[in-house]
């Protein structure tokens, strides 16, 4: 009998196992994703020694790395020479940076130990062999034995690539200050330390410091500790790994996926249950005579009641079948698409093997309630209740009748009204669940409209300049007039760049203050409706986000300890804050901030707009100028980001439309055989007077169509409100995601949804050919 | 098409059965409902059509109404060839010329009563209003009530002012008082009477109930598939006289 029940519903069974596939799909990819992940970079983090503190400093002795060594808590110290270099690399016009990193004889060992992935470690005798990281290698198509070329000690040296390695300090391998990865123009290079310290000037010395931390350890004061004892060696505050650019990105990455992963699969469940109440409340009513019958035999309510829990379960059995294999394939996509980001020396897709368990454990206690709601009113029947055919439907006039607006329709659109306004309970759910279905596919594409509004707000609106060149140290100002002269530049505008600690009471956050020029077009500060909030006088401008970590508002005073030169001290007045999407930013109008430096007229880099015909020779220059440390150009950058963006958003926002569209199938197709075998008697019965196929598949699916049309603007407006939940869930120091939904995704969203509805119309529609017409004449409804 | 003269209409017939057979396959079994049957049905006629249950009566009434095919035979309205005709065509042949009141009423449950007889009105030619319609059978102060508010004989009245509202050339009846008591019945084949005296639609009733027979012009008695006896009532009665 279960079987039989389970064929003859089988399009709807289907229906509902696809959705609860969908969810147990996507529990099993996300969460097998994040598990993927959190295993590799535990063990990664573990195996290479991943270290705990890190900071930077301007050159301090290596006696001072005893010192250090006997700070309470510090298990392992490392030190290194570090400095980004402009490096010329084979078939790419642009010059790259490179973050040069010294090594000892066995980068294998130690804390932030090396995997090399291909080639060999540089021998610690030779002077030009570096190892690059893979990442940068393969995306400049580098292998062992080629060659690039870098400044070092002011003059031009060509470098051998012996090797490839891995970092755990680059999983997510980033420019500093960067928030994007563009590999073919930033990559790690380690230099043997005899080599790379006299060329830095940091012979016998060092300006960068990693910790392991012994067990049990207090971080917070390691830091202080350190801070005190690095301060006089132009100590920049040490920083653990949750300031740790990599890391920060890894660990932000894993909360959304976690997140993501219980919020989407629940919504399908939810989802799966209302579908299966729906389908086994009909059953329990086409059986009614059936129950009575087998209760009048002296089942009891429980064997009756076990037949439709067996039904459920059946089919959550058929979803979880579905689902499981479809979960395990996207969870490789998705790690796939992450070994784009994330630089593993080994990213596998892992299960933990409890999961399923779980899953199955989870869905069929969720099906056993969906069919509880249904069954319990079945089981409740007296016997003899049983037998009689349900009450037929009973009308009245509806408000829509009073109101009078039905008079003036046509009898079939009146049929339809009515049949939807009398069970508006059943009408708001199905118009509820397709409008969860719209609205997930909207939020599916928010990743994708946010991350264009940030790019377009920070490619238009901020960041204007066609190239910005870093120095390596700041320069006298008069370096602007020679820039000008550069192949092609039109316009130059130089600024002054410091890290420094900012205080508003007992909270401090580290920054850089960034100057600005008054009316200058190449970078400016604008907030998210691009307008302009320039620093004057003798102010500073915060960010949003920065203003609110500190609990400052525009007036308040705050001080300000810089971290570089003779490192002044200085209070300074808020005098706006700027809703920024991206970073902590500081900004000081540019003399004011010289003269509150201390400092004659300097420049830490310059922005530069440039003729696009002299765009070749401009950079070729640039490359060739020792003391620029880095150069990045603004399409290329965006040009990279936007690549990345694509091929991972896209693969997600794809799956989730398409999930999104199995629920509106399941959804819709429910509803239409629902509708057709309640009212096929009366179909029937319009056929018999004469009415066409066509017009009675208006009226059927009309009804659907109805609803359909109900459910898109609420599904829309849901959509925005979750992405506006989801805004927040964003609010990150490193970016804020801009609440936008572009019409470009309401109409993939819309049309979607209204095109899985339709497709179900149509298969629904065939089943109207085969409507008994005499069959229905010898029976009452 | 065949159009054998023969075959054609003739004698004046609206509706001309050329020895119809209708069998039906359950399985490897056949079950013959209708053997040969031939028959004209002529202007203004009431009639009744009587006989055992499973004779073949709804089967026939079925075919008249385009609702079914005969397996072997030809059936002509006017010069229709309903036995060649597209689903289509009849669909079409439905919706223009015959009416259709059946046991179970078949009414729209939600819809009231006016607008259960406005659904056929729209997509009729040359209709009489949905009031004039229910005025007819003497419902035209129910005219707003749903289906669920009615009488099983106001429903059938309903179902019977549905039918003719679009002045159909044919009105066929299955068995249109076997769910209502005495009273009612005889109101019901009041209504049906009138409409074939004032608006001359051919009229055809299937029964069980042999004292309705006497409103007829002609009784058509159907046994085993076959047309058995056909009578012709010399004098119709009015159902107010019939009793049973
Ligand atoms: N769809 C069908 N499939 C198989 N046999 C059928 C079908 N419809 C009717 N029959 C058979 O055809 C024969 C004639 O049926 P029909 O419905 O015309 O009888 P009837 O005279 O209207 O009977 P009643 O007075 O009981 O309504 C019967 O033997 C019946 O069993
Ligand atoms: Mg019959």
């Amino acid at each position: 009998m279960l079987l039989r029940d389970l064929w003859r519903l089988r399009g709807q069974v289907l229906a509902a196992a696809v959705v609860v596939a969908c969810g147990i799909a996507a529990l099993v990819a996300m969460y097998s994703t994040y598990y993927s992940l959190i295993r590799t970079r535990n063990s990664y983090y573990a195996d290479y020694r991943f270290a705990d503190v890190f900071a930077q400093l301007k050159r301090a002795p290596q006696s001072l790395v005893e010192e250090i060594q006997r700070i309470p808590g510090v298990a392992q110290v490392a030190v290194r020479a570090v400095r980004s270099v402009v490096l010329e690399v084979p078939g790419l016009a642009e010059p790259a940076t490179a973050r040069l990193i010294s090594i000892c004889e066995r980068p294998e060992r130690g804390l932030n130990a090396l995997v090399v992935m291909r080639g060999r470690v540089p021998n610690p005798a030779a002077d030009d062999e570096v190892l690059a990281s893979d990442t940068f290698a393969r995306a400049n198509g580098l292998n062992p034995g080629d060659r690039v070329a870098a400044i070092l000690n002011g003059r031009w040296q060509s470098l051998r690539l012996v090797g490839t390695a891995l970092s755990p300090e680059y999983v997510y391998e980033v420019a500093p200050g960067g928030l994007f990865p563009d590999n073919r123009r930033f990559g790690v290079l380690w230099m043997n330390g005899d080599v790379l310290e006299p060329a830095f000037g940091l012979k016998g010395a060092f300006n960068d410091v990693s910790l392991a931390l012994a067990p049990g350890a207090n971080t917070a004061d390691v830091v202080a500790r350190l801070d005190r004892l690095l301060r006089v060696y132009g100590g920049l505050s040490a920083y653990t790994r949750s300031d740790q650019a990599s890391d920060r990105f890894l660990t932000d990455e894993l909360g959304e996926i976690q997140v993501m992963a219980s919020a989407i699969p629940l919504l399908f469940l939810a989802v799966a249950v209302f579908l299966l109440y729906v389908i086994l409340s009909r059953l329990v009513q086409m059986q009614r005579a059936d129950i009575a019958l087998l209760k009048a035999f002296g089942h009891s309510d429980l064997s009756v009641g076990t037949h439709y829990i067996g039904f459920a379960a059946a089919t959550v059995a058929s979803g979880l079948a579905l689902g499981l294999p479809l979960g395990v394939y996207l969870g490789k996509v998705f790690v796939g698409v992450y070994r784009g980001y994330f630089h593993f020396p080994q990213l596998h897709w892992m299960m933990p093997a409890s999961l399923p368990v779980a899953l199955a454990f989870a869905t069929f206690l969720a099906a056993a309630l969906g069919a509880l709601g249904a069954v319990r009113s079945a089981v409740a029947l007296a016997p003899a209740e049983a037998m009689r055919p349900e009450a037929p439907a009973r009308f009245r006039a509806g408000v829509i009748d009073r109101v009078g607006l039905v008079r003036c329709l046509a009898p079939a659109m009146r049929m339809l009204i009515r049949n939807v306004t009398r069970r508006p309970i059943k009408a708001v759910l199905s118009v509820f669940t397709i409008s969860l279905a719209i609205a997930l596919m909207v939020v599916g594409r928010f990743p994708v409209d946010a991350v264009n509004t940030l790019l377009r707000w920070q490619f238009d609106g901020v960041q204007r300049a066609d190239v910005a060149a870093v120095f390596s140290e700041p320069r006298s100002a008069s370096v602007l007039a020679e820039t000008a002269r550069l192949p092609g530049v039109v316009e130059v505008q130089g600024f002054r760049a410091v890290p420094a600690w900012i205080r508003a009471l007992y909270r401090s956050k580290r920054v850089e203050i960034v100057s600005t020029t008054p009316h200058g077009e190449l970078r400016r500060v604008i907030d998210q409706e691009f307008r302009r909030i320039d620093p004057h006088d003798d102010g500073i401008v915060l960010g949003q986000k920065l203003a609110q970590l500190l609990a400052v508002k525009a007036g308040d005073l705050i001080t300000v300890d810089v971290l570089e030169g003779t490192r002044p001290s200085f209070q300074v007045r808020v005098t706006g804050i700027v809703d920024e999407l991206l970073g902590l930013g500081a900004y000081m109008e540019h003399t004011t901030l010289s003269r509150r430096l201390m400092e004659a007229d300097t420049v830490s880099g310059v922005y530069l707009r440039a003729d696009p015909a002299q765009w070749e020779p401009l950079l070729a220059e640039l490359k060739h100028i020792p003391a620029v440390a880095g150069v990045s150009s603004r399409g290329a950058l965006l040009a990279s980001i936007k690549e990345t963006m694509d091929r991972s958003f896209i693969t997600f926002s794809a799956i989730l439309t398409l999930f999104a569209a199995a629920i509106v199938v399941g959804m819709v197709y429910n509803s239409m055989r629902v509708a057709l075998s309640e009212r096929g008697h009366e179909l029937a019965s319009l056929r018999v007077l004469g009415f066409t196929e066509r017009e009675i598949a208006f009226i059927l699916l009309g009804e659907q169509a109805l609803v359909a049309l109900a459910a898109l603007p609420v599904g829309l407006l849901i959509g925005y409100a979750i992405c506006a939940l989801l805004v927040p869930l964003f609010d990150r120091e490193n970016f804020r995601l801009p609440l936008t939904v572009s019409p470009q995704t309401l109409l993939v969203a819309g049309s979607a949804a209204l095109a899985s509805a339709a497709v179900c119309g149509m298969i629904v529609a065939r089943r109207l050919k085969a409507l008994d017409l005499i069959a229905v004449l010898k029976t009452r409804e | 098409m065949a159009t054998n003269p023969d075959e054609t209409a003739e004698s004046g017939g609206v509706f001309h059965l050329h020895d119809v057979s209708k069998t039906y396959h359950v399985g490897e079994v056949d079950i013959p409902a209708l053997r040969s049957v031939s028959l004209d049905l002529y202007p203004r006629e009431f009639v009744v059509l009587l006989g055992a249950s499973g004779s073949g009566k709804s089967t026939l009434l079925n075919i008249l109404g385009g609702l079914d095919r005969p397996t072997s035979g030809k059936v002509f309205y006017l010069d229709h060839d309903l036995t060649a005709a597209s689903s289509a065509a009849l669909t079409q042949f439905r919706r223009e010329h015959v009416g259709f009141v059946f046991q179970f009423y078949n009414l729209i449950p939600s819809l009231t009563a006016l607008e259960n007889v406005a659904l056929v009105t729209e997509i009729a030619t040359k209709p009489l209003t949905p009031l004039e319609a229910l005025t007819r059978v003497g419902l035209a102060d129910r005219q707003h009530h749903f289906p669920s508010q009615l009488s099983g004989g106001e429903q059938q009245r309903v179902a019977i002012a549905r039918a003719i509202a679009k002045r159909p050339d044919v009105l066929l009846c299955d068995e249109p008082t076997g769910a209502l008591d005495y009273a009612t019945g005889k109101l019901v084949l009041e209504a049906l009477e009138d409409v074939n005296r004032e608006l001359g639609t051919i009229t055809v009733v299937i029964t069980h109930n042999v004292a309705i027979a006497g409103m007829a012009d002609r009784v058509i008695r159907i046994g085993s598939g076959r047309i058995i006896e056909i009578t012709t009532n010399s004098t119709r009665m009015r159902p107010g006289d019939l009793s049973w």
